[in-house]
């Protein structure tokens, strides 16, 4: 029961966020200096068919009202034309954004997989030659940009092993598409199209190594120092006492309590994997909607930009709702706490 | 103190290595706990109370820590000589112990009776006894029950955070008794809560002593605890037992000059007024003092306290580390 309120307050803050962003990024989205309609009709339009296209686009109505346009498209699924692509912004990101969630979902899973395990492993050689290694290349993969590393692996990977595609999601030749989730390893599964499936994945592996080498830094080096601070717990030495085995109290006692903090990193670089995969993206011609919210940004192209914020919001919020369950899941204390409050 | 003790530590001495400076932490500690009695050890903070119970429990970190020499005989046997699975079996088992703090002894983020559950199983385990999950569950609810824990069905369900401090207390007791040991050995149990729920929490041990044939060894720096509960006291000083007796013989006749500002440092709630103090600190660990330890804070030291001194008798039982005995008693 009181997991039930834990949600339906997260439900409820979440929606605020929501608001408050859509009304943060349509503000912004005015007050950018520029006219968007003379950027997209370029330099030669005259002044007439600039004034018509933003009457077309609602941009000669008060800032209310238009917010009240902008609101209703929102909550309709309706986030309006691109000036650029000339076609409606929903369907410029419903193309490439399964592209760049594919590719953030396997950063993260990726992370996760190869992190925590040597957070745990450095924690448990504490101050060895084991644990100095993992901080070294946790600081390295932290501190190392990711075009250097898309480049590298490019290089080393495509041009000089010959080993792995360089561009593109798929082979130029391949005939699949993913129509079922826009995941194309998901849907190449799911259709029990194996070549597929080999043939995405050869495609998205530099990509998330290239993605994901700062991530695993980070949640390694969360994981480490959350599951040292808990190992001199109270409750770490008394199960000690009681004769619990290491191992018990390694993977049991210890790991669970410790594993609240990257849960919460990973949660909050999933967001930021959003916005910033748009370097990997240009190197690797990955066609995702980071790179599409970029372009548009440098384009002025306001209904795109607005849109690839949005959507970005909704999955960050939406990542948060789903991080904060399993956290809640796993130590009591927030969701009792978290009801309460 | 008739017969062999259940636990009896002889000539115990611990050092601590840190930064590459080595502290002398325990010297010479002896002391004995006889089946189904309330012993207790006090002593100001920082002197070695804790130190002592974790070499007993073979949970101290070594390193940085090192046992010096000494033998730790339970039931007849060196523990400090014993391979390290046998020693397991009896860690948890044979003799267990209660820990100080509830607020933070207990895992929160597992319920009540899962880790209970573990604690017995790899017990059972130890011990090569077979109980299945209802088993081990009953177990736990009867142990519960010995606490004095109203519901445990619903106890075993919960999360620490969901209980009090005493509830949680009375928690660690039970985990403690789990595999019904012979000695148990309790950390200042309830300073960490009000006094209130401190004093039905020791009644409760007390009572266990008394109903189960318990040992108790209690760590304490509470004198009224030792006073009200405690049948044998060691009185502890900078990593040494200064002075031994029984409890009633110890508030009669307090012979070492520290077990007397020991006494004295007890707000009383008539009378005296003044609040007394011991002067000084306890020496560096690193580089104590060559005799008595207590020497430089004592009003009776002498040259005679350059040398250790030794273990000289006050009457039947009560024994005193002191050159200056005449003098220091009332």
């Amino acid at each position: 029961m009181e997991f039930f309120y834990f949600l339906i307050r997260r439900v409820f803050w979440s929606l605020l966020v929501l608001f408050g962003l859509s009304i943060v990024i349509f503000v912004i989205a005015r007050v950018m200096p520029g006219d968007p309609a003379r950027m997209a009709m370029g330099p030669r339009a005259s002044q007439e068919q600039v004034a018509d296209l933003k009457a077309k686009m609602g941009l000669d109505k008060p800032i209310l009202a238009q917010y009240g346009q902008f609101a209703v498209g929102l909550l309709h699924g309706d986030l309006g034309l691109s000036f650029l692509t000339k076609r409606p912004v929903n369907h410029d990101i419903a193309e490439t954004f399964a592209a760049t969630f594919e590719l953030v979902l396997a950063t993260i899973l990726v992370a996760f997989v190869v992190g925590v395990p040597l957070g745990v492993v450095a924690a448990a050689n504490k101050d060895g030659w084991v644990d100095n290694l993992v901080r070294f290349f946790a600081i390295l993969g932290a501190a190392t940009p990711s075009f250097l590393l898309a480049l590298l692996l490019q290089v080393l990977a495509g041009y000089v092993l010959h080993a792995l595609p360089t561009t593109g999601r798929v082979s130029p030749d391949s005939p699949f598409t993913a129509d079922i989730t826009g995941l194309l390893t998901l849907d190449t599964l799911l259709r029990g199209n194996l070549g597929g499936l080999s043939d995405a994945l050869r495609h998205l592996l530099l990509p998330t190594l290239a993605l994901s080498a700062a991530t695993i830094g980070q949640i390694a080096r969360i994981t480490r120092s959350s599951m040292i601070d808990v190992s001199t717990q109270d409750y770490i030495e008394a199960v000690r006492a009681f004769g619990v085995p290491d191992r018990v109290r390694m993977f049991k006692y210890m790991l669970r309590p410790a594993f609240v903090p990257p849960m919460t990193i990973m949660g909050l670089e999933f967001a930021s994997l959003l916005g910033n995969a748009f370097v990997v993206e240009l190197v690797f011609s990955w066609p995702g909607m980071a790179s599409y919210g970029v372009r548009s940004i440098l384009q002025k192209d306001l209904n795109a930009v607005m849109g690839v914020v949005m959507i970005s919001g909704v999955f960050f919020v939406v990542i948060n709702l789903m991080i904060d369950v399993l956290v809640g899941f796993i130590d009591p204390r927030v969701r009792i706490r978290g009801a309460r409050a | 103190m008739t017969g062999e003790p259940l636990l009896s530590v002889r000539g115990l001495s611990v050092d601590f290595s840190t930064y590459g400076r080595r502290s002398q932490v325990l010297r010479d500690v002896s002391l004995d706990v006889p089946a189904h009695r309330h012993v207790a050890l006090v002593g100001e903070s920082g002197c070695g109370k804790s130190v002592t119970m974790r070499t007993i429990m073979g949970i101290l970190p070594t390193p940085p820590a090192r046992i010096v020499c000494g033998q730790i005989l339970f039931d007849g046997r060196d523990l400090l000589a014993m391979r390290p699975r046998e020693r397991e079996r009896l860690r948890g088992t044979a003799m267990s112990m209660v820990f100080q703090d509830p607020m933070t002894s207990l895992n929160p983020v597992f319920t009540i009776g899962d880790q209970m559950a573990t604690i017995l199983k790899y017990a059972d385990r130890r011990l090569g006894r077979v109980r299945g999950r209802r088993g081990r569950m009953a177990r736990i609810f009867e142990v519960l029950g010995q606490v004095r824990m109203p519901d445990p069905e619903r106890i075993a369900r919960s999360y620490p955070i969901m209980l009090s401090g005493g509830m949680r207390q009375r928690v660690l007791i039970a985990m403690a008794l789990l595999s019904e040991p012979r000695l148990l050995i309790a950390d200042e149990p309830g300073t960490a809560l009000d006094v209130t729920t401190q004093a039905q929490i020791l009644k409760l041990l007390k009572d266990l002593v008394e109903d189960r044939g318990l040992a108790l060894l209690m760590i304490t720096h509470n004198l009224g605890v030792v006073r009200e509960a405690a049948d044998y006291v060691y009185v502890m000083y900078a990593g040494s037992v200064v002075e031994h007796a029984p409890t009633a013989d110890l508030f009669a006749r307090p012979s070492h000059p520290y077990t007397h500002a020991l006494i004295d440092c007890v707000p009383k709630l008539s009378g005296d007024t003044a609040f007394r103090g011991i002067d000084g600190s306890l020496p560096d660990y690193t580089a104590p003092p060559a005799g008595c330890r207590f020497s430089p804070r004592c009003v009776l030291a002498t040259a005679l306290c350059d040398r250790p001194p030794s273990d000289r008798p006050v009457s039947e039982g009560h024994l005193a580390a002191c050159w200056h005995l005449a003098e220091a008693a009332p």
